[in-house]
């Protein structure tokens, strides 16, 4: 198929990358007039949201888009594809960005903003759409590295000691991971000649059995497990995300290590499926040992912003256990030993999940239940941040010692932290829920009820590490006499206790987990076909190449 | 550095190299050149001057901060791309308009208008950077 004429509709497809760098190059213009910047970077943040709903609408309308950059012709352009799976996640990215830089108007000081908070947001942005929406292995890597850039930006804001020493770690490991991912782009590109996704997944199964490709889907497995922070390359998080401002935090939180997620799903499943199939063993170890570590480092925190970074790195492991899944006896996943312990207790739910999604393979499932439960991460870890720092603000610190009695002062915060925390352990009737049984029930069906199990208890234990954050920060009454540790400086210097305005960024999150836990339907058939296209690319290469090729 | 024959000509020399750097840029398009070896001689330019007679004198020549003109640049390149709207291409298309100005053609191109955009990003962005170094050192 030759591309050409395109409607003003099609830009659509490359609309949130062009809005996010033209509002971050204006913001930067304006960089020295900071009471400015909030209005022009709130609207702007409007918009990016608007052009993600009009896309996913698009999206789900007519099937994957593509649109040629430059009007080269595939597979020797760079495409643009956007199919169900980008357009959720751009979708989801757009919706935290704005409610992120709402909670940013005023958490953010006027020192930080000429330094220049909202234009790397922006082009942080930039960086996560565009990497949601290119068809392109190397494009891929470049937005990788336009998001990294606006990362270091956001995370040394403020440049006090602790925050370096964080990014330090952040940007080795990042860039430790880049460059494995442009080593293998170099390897892929001298195996296949090309670079195009759509191209890939068509001669990719001409290579069956190859040792090369396995060569191949390990080094990006690594790479973007490093990104995702999966067992056993998890360190940098807790060691890099508790140092920035709560706002940056949360949008790294939700959205970053969810980039990761997304380059795998893109580049393991669709491209090299059987490869996929080979590795599903390691994967599902991976996935449980992500999801334990993360659980039992909630456990064993007691400063709030720590404990959040595990939840993130448990939620990396649930997200995983969905890409473990495949056929049963097709993945040949032995190492994990069927016990039937687990499998009594979650009958009930299967049947449920079973009616959500009927007559799909467990690969489906399995996938669909990891994407929406990422969607669902991507909100509620970021709504947890925001919530956190308004409490941090209120109390003076984030240590789970000093904080006490929020319930009492505030108790329109304390119901909405309680829904995120309830919605990320996993408990119906919030957002967490229904992947989690989705993901449970494939694991069975997928012939892994160890798998299955870990989920549960996973789910157990952050339930428990949750109650002790709500009791602990929310429900006892206020300590005494607080004590003054050095931590408590930062807290102070981020300027006067949250106004009501910081609420609304969080109700805007709380109604999609609601919404997503109360009525879970439109978004398990998003998901659903965003899953099916990944497992059957035939749509997405049909959008690139023309229904005959 | 700041002998006298260094100070004197440094202004003329800073000139010659922005104007040189200007032919580059504009040269680009079907010969060697373009818009980052451009910008990367109007940044040393720029360097040259800081050296000879301070930061503070770059500065006020060059009106904006770096910052804004490196974002100007970004902003004029996107720009360029989303000109193709109007032509019902693909993002980024190269699309040329001859207008005739006194009897001579003039091409004018989204490419050039792109090209002007990585020129003024690596100018703003590496004079910024140059001139945070030469202040350090001087004060």
């Amino acid at each position: 198929m030759v591309h050409g004429a395109y409607q003003a509709a099609d830009f659509l497809v490359v609309a949130p990358v062009a809005l996010c760098l033209l509002f971050g190059a204006g913001l930067l213009m304006i960089r020295k007039r900071v009471d400015w910047h909030p209005f022009v970077a709130i609207p702007g943040f409007c918009l990016l949201f608007a052009a993600d709903v009009l896309l996913l609408l698009k999206v789900a309308a007519d099937g994957p888009r593509t649109m040629m950059m430059g009007d080269w012709q595939p597979p020797f352009g760079i495409a643009f594809t956007v199919d169900m799976l980008g357009a959720l996640f751009v979708t989801t990215a757009g919706f935290v960005a704005l409610a992120s830089s709402i909670y940013a108007t005023f958490s953010i000081s006027r020192t930080e903003r000429r330094y220049g908070f909202f234009p790397f947001l922006f082009l942080m942005m930039g960086g996560v759409s565009g990497a949601f929406l290119t068809g392109d292995v190397f494009n891929l890597y470049v937005w990788f590295e336009v998001l990294l850039i606006g990362s270091f930006g956001l995370l040394i804001l403020g440049s006090e000691h602790e925050q370096l020493d964080g990014a330090t770690k952040y940007c080795f490991l990042n860039l430790v991971a880049t460059t494995l991912f442009l080593v293998t782009t170099g390897y892929l590109y001298g195996l296949f000649g090309t670079l195009n996704m759509a191209d890939i997944a068509e001669k990719a199964g001409r290579f069956e059995n190859d040792g090369a490709l396995l060569t191949i889907a390990v080094l990006y497995l690594v790479a973007f497990g490093m990104k995702a922070a999966a067992f056993p390359l998890n360190f940098w998080l807790p060691a890099s995300y508790h140092t920035p401002r709560f706002v940056v935090s949360a949008l790294f939180a939700g959205l970053l290590t969810k980039v990761g997620v997304y380059a795998l799903i893109r580049v393991l499943l669709m491209l090299f499926p059987p490869q996929h199939a080979d590795l599903a063993t390691l994967i599902a170890w991976v996935a449980a040992l992500t999801m334990l570590v993360g659980a039992f480092g909630a456990l064993a925190q007691s400063d709030l912003r720590r404990l959040l970074n595990y939840f993130v790195i448990a939620g990396i492991g649930t997200i995983f256990a969905g890409l473990a899944l495949t056929e049963p006896g097709g993945g040949a996943a032995a190492g994990m030993v069927a016990t039937s312990a687990g499998a009594a207790a979650t009958d009930a739910a299967a049947g449920e999940a079973a009616a959500l999604l009927p007559g799909s393979t467990s690969q489906v499932v399995g996938l669909s239940g990891a994407v929406f439960y990422a969607v669902h991460s991507i909100m509620v870890m970021t709504a947890l941040y925001l919530a956190a720092g308004t409490a941090a603000r209120i109390a003076g610190s984030s240590s789970l010692r000093v904080m006490g009695g929020l319930w009492r002062s505030r108790p329109a915060l304390a119901a909405l932290m309680l829904v995120f925390l309830l919605a990320v352990s996993g408990l119906p009737p919030f957002s967490g829920f229904w992947p989690k049984v989705i993901l449970v029930r494939g694991a069975f069906q997928a012939g892994l009820p160890v798998l299955g199990a870990i989920i549960l208890l996973t789910g157990f234990l952050m339930t428990v590490a949750s109650a002790r954050v709500f009791a602990l920060a929310f429900w006892r009454n206020a300590p005494a006499a607080p004590e003054a540790d050095a931590e408590n400086a930062v807290f102070r210097a981020e300027g006067e206790p949250a106004p009501l305005v910081s609420l609304l960024p969080l109700l805007m999150l709380a109604v999609f987990v609601v919404a997503a836990g109360i009525l879970p339907q439109w978004l398990t058939e998003l998901t659903d076909v965003a899953a099916r296209g990944i497992v059957d690319p035939a749509a997405y290469v049909g959008s690139v190449f023309g229904g005959g090729s | 550095m700041r002998t006298i024959i260094f100070r004197f000509t440094a202004p003329y020399l800073t000139a010659l190299m922005v104007l040189f750097s200007i032919f580059v840029l504009l040269r680009g398009h079907n010969d060697p050149g373009g818009g980052f070896i451009g910008g990367l001689i109007a940044a040393s330019a720029f360097a040259i001057y800081g050296i000879a007679c301070g930061v503070a004198a770059v500065r006020r020549a060059l009106g904006f901060h770096p910052m804004a003109i490196a974002a100007a640049g970004l902003f004029a390149a996107v720009c360029a791309g989303i000109f193709s709207v109007f032509a019902k291409s693909g993002f980024m298309t190269g699309l040329w308009i001859f207008p005739k100005f006194f009897g001579t053609e003039v091409a004018l191109s989204t490419p050039m208008l792109f090209d002007i955009g990585v020129y003024l990003v690596v100018v703003g962005g590496i004079s910024s950077i140059a001139l945070a170094l030469e202040e350090r050192e001087s004060d």
